[in-house]
């Protein structure tokens, strides 16, 4: 199984940790409508893929990988470092997602019903999503360098 | 309102990424569509389908500079020796720097 549910992780998270998530998201999501408001949807769109939670989820996971290993006895930096940068690296494969949510809302809102192009883009967002992620993890692209160069 | 529905669908998709694992596949839920779903399902009710598929054809441009605030974000915690914290605010100047400025090159 390359990809399995642990609820390690929820047990690890302390109550302030969901509060500042949720208010974060809330912060966020206000303040793209206060943009989109003052300067227009144009500009204000940006602001929907504005890295909400990276930036409080790569930090929580860091802090959670440390504490794990010094549970072990080890020191942690390091681990809690990769494992953060292993979550960003994620979200970088998330993003391309993210782009073709975009375009699916862009392409289809006018002419459709918005609730099911809404729904859709989401189904497009995870589906693009892991699609990225698994060619990466088989490593599709050294696989295919390799194999072109044995030819 | 507004705030409410953002915070209640960043926390659902935050949760989903506690209980996943490998890290890797848990992080592509930190550039989900959360602040996208709550804005736009208000946008539609209160300013029509028009206004909505604007705020659309930006979140493009969003989603560019949001790719490469964490791919930077990634490369700079795994080569060099530097906090979470500090990494990720400081890279946000990158994407308030790619996503309008490639706005305002596509807009001109």
């Amino acid at each position: 199984m390359i990809v399995a549910i642990s609820t390690s992780g929820l047990k690890r998270t302390k109550w302030w940790e969901y509060l500042l998530r949720f208010f974060l998201g809330g912060f966020v999501t206000a303040v793209a409508g206060v943009i989109a408001k003052k300067f227009g949807p144009s500009f204000g769109g940006l602001f929907l893929a504005f890295p909400a939670i990276l930036a409080s989820g790569a930090t929580m996971v860091e802090k959670h990988e440390r504490e794990r290993q010094q549970e072990k006895g080890m020191n942690g930096v390091l681990r809690g470092r990769q494992a953060a940068g292993a979550d960003a690296a994620g979200a970088t494969m998330g993003s391309s997602g993210l782009m073709a949510f975009a375009v699916c809302v862009w392409k289809l809102l006018l002419a459709h019903n918005p609730w099911l192009v809404i729904g859709g883009a989401t189904l497009l967002w995870a589906v693009v999503s892991i699609a990225v992620w698994f060619l990466w993890k088989r490593n599709v692209l050294h696989r295919l360098r390799t194999a072109k160069r044995n030819k | 309102m507004r705030f409410f529905i953002g915070s209640l669908i960043v926390s659902a998709f935050s949760l989903i990424s506690d209980l996943l694992k490998p890290k890797t596949f848990a992080g592509l839920f930190g550039a989900a569509p959360s602040v996208a779903l709550a804005t736009l399902g208000l946008t539609v009710l209160k300013n029509g389908k028009q206004y909505a598929a604007i705020e659309a054809r930006s979140m493009i441009i969003g989603a560019v500079a949001l790719l490469l605030y964490a791919a930077a974000v990634s490369y700079v915690l795994l080569r060099f020796k530097f906090s979470a914290l500090p990494v990720t605010i400081i890279m946000l100047l990158l994407w308030l720097g790619v996503a309008p400025g490639l706005w305002y090159v596509m807009a001109s």
